[in-house]
């Protein structure tokens, strides 16, 4: 670009308008995706999964945070109700400013979701002044009580109609613009002329009726979203001068607390909390809210994208290890979703079951020879008949006939898989030590990566749960017949039926019990009259291993057989429909497996990658030159990687002047100098200037710092290496 | 009790209505009066007025300056958050809004002088004008200048002018070292026991005797007398407490005259009112709640500071103990903790004489970010590779204040750190994930 100026100097260009226009979401979703002919299909297919996934996710939240988000709502109407009365108590007692703490937990970046739905709650039903406040940007009393002002003449404007908006633009800038008047008595100003003007219509009537009086006083509530960053001494403050003027303006606090309400008490000396009348509001745990989504989100057959054993293992172990955060979750699906899509040529044939009918017709030949390499569709080829195999291979049209009958065993193994799932983790989550996972994700987890009923500790529940008196099994088994009650495929119904007749069976156990007692006891009585006998030692013991064996094998009791049915039902459900989803034909389409794609996204390693970038620099740069087989760095790599590859023959403290002269013999054996020359490897000015630029790269990497014990050394702050 | 208010120029019927307003306070009253001398009258140019919170500090400067109807200027200054918003409020209240608008932005002392001389000039005090400056010690923290000037105003701007400092703090504390004009200093004292209850029995309840409420304020004074004497404080929970004391006389069981009967009844509900309400571990609207309620009911409520478990993901747990470990150990211990062939090193061996005192008294210590790493490498049971989000952790539990940054924030290079958290915290943390923290600790050895 050229300007008119003759002058040297920096200046600005504003992008033109033809170049603004940034590649709209679907080229970038197309550009460098496998399988591009497709992509548009798939494109948006993922979108509007995603936006179902999105309105769902959202609509479990708001679900949640309800009865924490009503009782605070209770509470802000109780204060601003509260405030009018006249009687003796109240007149006597210090006014204090309302306030609520809400305790949030530590996962900070799900709380703004959280404050924008309460504020947005506060504003369509109690009071349309809300002021909300972040930590950061209030360093100071001033800025804190700048923002507080902007925000809460601001926010009226944006509800009022046009008109009176612009001039009350008008007017607060006006007064904003000199910060002179940024005090809480403007504020009181705007509050009372804001109040009277929505009065004066009805100057009679406001005495009549307490409820409209309410209204006419609607509270000033401030949130401060993130207690714990504010300086206590900001805080002590503002809080200081608002008691000043709560006689004049309904004022209101919200608390947004990380830890514990005990912080309160640590930032806010006596003097100050005296102001306050502090409730309590504890809001659900994180791993609550987790479990609710992953139930309502991963758990369920409405969404036909999955994510497979590895890659829910990350989701779910970045959550627990590092942020407890619902939202990072959410997003992480989020790109597993994008990913799958992307990637996968083949999720054409993920979505509902008609639409995918469909896909599969349109497939093309290409498309069919992806199938045709899936694993799990080889598997499926190996076990038909010679004929068949030839067919699947060859024919076209009969693969797509084949895969539609695919996708619909798919979408019934899914169907199945969840309310079997559940049951099994009802009967199991109570067991004592939990052998299969407390939570329901665990359960997953398991059954995902292999077959459960080959584990271990799968093994060792079915054990417990045959140790368990019969009201409980009933309870868990009537619990597990509500789970099946609302799914609707055959093999459900069939099982339900099952199941309702052994707890039929299980009912009938306590009419008719008498018969069975007297059998029992004979069996039992023979060995015991034994030992009543006079034996020796040897004698007892055989007696008592005896009565051990035949209590073993003694008969059961008709609750005995019959619990022992009711298991076996069970593990024939679990064998039949918990196998892996790996096991299924065609589980690719649905599966997003590539757990390191997600790993590297969402949880990066910064210095693993500046180290890779370093020592094997073909790896970012992708230029043949660099290429090595040995892990060694060519002498054509950039400067930076030889110098760093040169350190690390170093000790501790590296002498600048021998590193210079490597780094030089190095280069010049790069610029193809023959080694024989006198001047080969000689420092020249280029050569040195090269030299510090890379040394000075590594020190802002935090390779190496400069050093007072020795001159002309440079310290290393990595250990190891060659 | 009004003979000691008592000066000329004054109208005898404002004075008496002043000193009813001003109970227990007539001797201080009758000082200040005597100080600010007849309207017309030139006073001294500052006067320090200090005593503890709740001695009627603004109470008598108000009451004065507003029953004898002077002109005067109250600024609160935790309000002013620059210079700027006093002079506005001055120049407010004393010549209207025109002569605050005169103001230049950001405007210096020398502005302020000039526009008040300018105006005063049109409009020369008939009576004394008085500036009232409340929590005046926050002036100190302001621009140096700002302390002096005002307390020589009256010669700066050459008017009938006094400015009154209201503080806690005694005057000691303000004197700048380039030394200044010295004001007249007056305290007020703490209100006597008998002096609170004859302040306290005047806000009685319509609906009783006065000796019956005076009897209550009795009892509430011989239960919180000895941990408050703040009168604001006193007539809060007297509000709050009022209902309970009337209970037996509601349902008919006593007489208002029965007082051994109205103190077993309400000697209890006080002690708890002074752990809880007092407190604010509960708030006095939850208090009144729990009056209402049977008293088995009132259990389920637990103050504020009952509430101290925090959840924290896994990896933060372990960065907080490694901190905590960091903060609360010698950096030359580490080696006898996380090494594992470290031989045998007798605590005796490597005692310093001054380490004898324990560890945990002195407080915790600063540390690097890379002991602190090292030890939380050490510490976890499993491989953790050095991801970005073991970084951000350790900064949201700086915010969180678990941690607090010991080195300035723009500082990058190697920053430092110290534990905030307790022991019993850092306990209950190591429980949930079966690390037996005391085993790792030098002054437990």
């Amino acid at each position: 670009m050229s300007t008119s100026s003759v002058s040297k100097g920096c200046f600005v260009f504003k992008p033109s308008a033809k170049k603004k226009k940034t590649l709209s979401l679907e080229e970038c979703f197309t550009d460098g995706c496998e399988g591009a002919d497709n992509s548009e299909v798939r494109f948006k297919l993922c979108q509007d999964l995603w936006d179902k996934i999105k309105t769902d996710t959202e609509v479990l939240q708001d679900e949640l945070n309800r009865k924490i988000l009503d009782s605070l709502l209770d509470f802000t109407r109780k204060c601003s109700s509260t405030r009018q009365h006249s009687d003796w108590a109240s007149q006597m007692r210090a006014s204090e400013i309302p306030t609520a703490a809400l305790v949030l937990g530590v996962n900070v970046p799900d709380h703004d979701m959280t404050f924008q739905s309460l504020s947005e709650l506060l504003q369509q039903s109690v009071t349309p002044h809300v002021a909300s406040v972040q930590a950061k940007e209030c360093g100071a009393l001033k800025h804190l009580m700048k923002r507080v002002l902007e925000r809460l003449m601001g926010t009226v404007v944006a509800v009022d109609d046009e008109e009176e908006a612009e001039e009350a633009a008008e007017q607060t800038s006006a007064q904003l613009h000199k910060s002179v008047h940024c005090s809480l008595s403007t504020l009181c100003d705007w509050y009372n002329t804001k109040t009277r003007k929505s009065s004066t219509g009805t100057p009679g009537k406001k005495r009549s009726s307490p409820a409209k009086d309410e209204q006419q006083q609607p509270p000033v509530v401030v949130i401060f979203k993130d207690l714990e960053a504010f300086n206590p001494r900001v805080l002590q403050d503002f809080i200081l001068i608002c008691s000043r003027y709560i006689e004049r303006l309904p004022l209101m606090f919200i608390f947004g607390i990380a830890t514990s309400p005990s912080t309160i008490q640590r930032m806010l000396p006596h003097s100050v909390s005296s102001l306050l009348c502090i409730e309590l509001f504890q809001s659900l745990s994180c791993t609550q809210h987790l479990a609710t989504v992953v139930d309502k989100l991963i758990l369920t057959p409405r969404f036909p994208f999955k994510l497979n054993g590895k890659v829910m293992q990350v989701l779910i172990s970045i959550f627990l290890y590092h942020d407890f955060s619902v939202r990072n979750f959410i997003k992480g699906v989020q790109l597993a979703l994008l990913e799958h899509f992307h990637s996968q040529p083949l999720s054409v044939l993920c979505c509902n079951k008609k639409e995918a009918l469909l896909n599969v017709m349109k497939l093309n030949h290409h498309d069919l020879e992806r199938i045709r390499q899936l694993m799990s569709f080889k598997k499926y080829v190996e076990k038909q008949e010679q004929q068949e195999q030839v067919n699947l291979l060859k024919d076209d049209s009969h693969l797509k006939e084949v895969c539609q009958r695919l996708i619909k065993d798919l979408r019934k193994y899914h169907k199945n898989y969840y309310p079997i799932l559940r049951c099994l983790h009802t009967l199991t989550s109570s067991l004592p030590r939990y052998p299969l996972g407390k939570q329901i994700r665990e359960l997953h987890l398991i059954c995902l990566e292999k077959n459960v009923w080959e584990n271990e500790d799968y093994q060792s529940a079915m054990k417990l749960l045959k140790m368990l008196a019969k009201d409980e099994l009933i309870t868990l088994l009537q619990r597990c017949a509500e789970i099946l009650q609302p799914v609707k495929t055959k093999k459900m119904n069939k099982a339900l039926v099952q199941l309702e007749e052994l707890l039929a069976k299980f009912q009938q156990l306590d009419t008719a019990p008498v018969e069975t007692a007297p059998i029992v006891e004979e069996s039992f009585t023979s060995p015991v009259k034994n030992l009543q006998k006079k034996t020796d030692l040897f004698q007892l013991q055989k007696t008592l291993l005896e009565m051990n064996e035949s209590r073993r094998s003694k008969k059961l009791s008709p609750f005995e057989v019959l619990r022992n049915e009711a298991l076996e039902f069970i593990d024939d459900l679990v064998k039949s429909h918990l196998s892996p989803p790996e096991s299924q034909t065609l589980n690719e389409v649905c599966y997003y497996s590539s757990s390191a794609t997600v790993r590297r996204h969402l949880n990066a390693t910064p210095r693993t990658s500046i180290q890779a970038a370093l020592s094997s620099p073909y790896y970012y740069i992708q230029n043949d030159n660099l290429k090595t087989e040995d892990g060694s760095v060519s002498n054509t790599a950039p400067d930076i990687c030889i110098a760093y590859k040169l350190h690390l023959e170093c000790g501790r403290l590296i002498n600048l002047y021998d590193w210079l002269e490597a780094y030089a013999t190095v280069v010049s054996a790069a610029e193809g100098k023959d080694p024989d020359s006198d001047n080969f490897g000689k420092v020249d000015e280029v050569k040195h200037a090269r030299f510090i630029q890379a040394v000075s790269e590594l020190e802002f990497l935090g390779f190496i710092k400069s050093t007072k014990q020795k001159t002309d050394h440079v310290a290393r702050l990595t250990w190891g290496g060659c | 009790m009004t003979a000691l208010l008592r000066q000329q120029g004054y109208e005898e019927e404002r004075l008496q209505r002043a000193a009813e307003l001003l109970p227990c306070r007539e001797v201080q009253a009758g000082v200040l009066l005597s100080l600010m001398g007849q309207p017309q009258q030139y006073s001294y140019p500052s006067i320090f007025i200090y005593g503890h919170r709740a001695s009627g500090k603004s109470h008598v400067m108000q009451v004065l300056l507003k029953e004898l109807e002077l002109p005067h200027a109250t600024v609160s200054c935790v309000e002013c958050v620059s210079a700027t918003l006093l002079f506005e409020q001055v120049l407010l209240s004393f010549f209207g809004c025109e002569a605050a608008s005169l103001l230049p932005r950001s405007p210096s002392l020398s502005d302020f002088v000039r526009i008040y001389r300018q105006q005063c000039s049109q409009s020369p005090a008939k009576q004394t004008r008085y500036i009232v400056m409340e929590k005046a010690e926050l002036l100190r923290d302001t621009d140096a200048n700002l302390l002096p000037a005002l307390l020589r105003l009256q010669e700066l701007v050459e008017d009938n002018i006094t400015v009154i400092l209201l503080s806690e703090i005694a005057w000691d504390k303000f004197r700048p070292n380039t030394g200044c004009f010295e004001p007249l200093l007056l305290h007020f004292p703490d209100y006597s026991k008998g002096e609170l209850q004859q302040i306290l029995s005047q806000d009685r309840h319509p609906s009783y005797s006065a000796e019956f409420y005076s009897s209550y304020i009795n009892i509430l004074l011989g239960v919180f007398y000895s941990v408050c004497r703040d009168l604001r404080e006193l007539r809060h929970l007297a509000a709050l407490n009022f209902s309970k004391f009337c209970e037996p006389l509601a349902e008919g069981k006593v007489k208002e005259t029965d007082t051994h009967k109205l103190w077993r009844n309400i000697e209890p509900h006080l002690k708890k009112a002074m752990q809880t309400v007092y407190l604010r571990e509960v708030s006095s609207v939850q208090w009144e709640q729990m009056q209402q309620m049977e008293e088995k009911e009132t259990g389920a409520l637990r103050g504020l500071s009952a509430h101290t478990h925090v959840e924290l993901p896994y990896y933060s747990k372990f960065l907080l103990i490694a901190a905590y470990l960091a903060s609360y150990n010698p950096a030359r211990t580490d080696k006898r903790f996380f090494v594992k062939h470290h031989g045998k090193i007798r605590k005796t061996n490597f005692l310093k004489k001054n380490e004898k005192t324990s560890n945990h008294l002195l407080g915790p210590k600063p540390f690097p970010l890379d002991r602190l790493l090292a030890i939380f490498y050490s510490v976890v049971d499993s491989r953790v590779a050095p991801t970005a989000s073991i970084f951000s952790q350790i900064s949201s539990l700086v915010t969180l204040q678990l941690l607090t940054q010991v080195s300035h924030d723009d500082q990058l290079d190697a920053p430092k750190y110290k534990c905030a958290v307790s022991m019993d915290f850092i306990c209950a943390i190591s429980r949930t994930v079966n690390f037996d923290i005391v085993k790792y600790l030098y002054d437990f050895l």
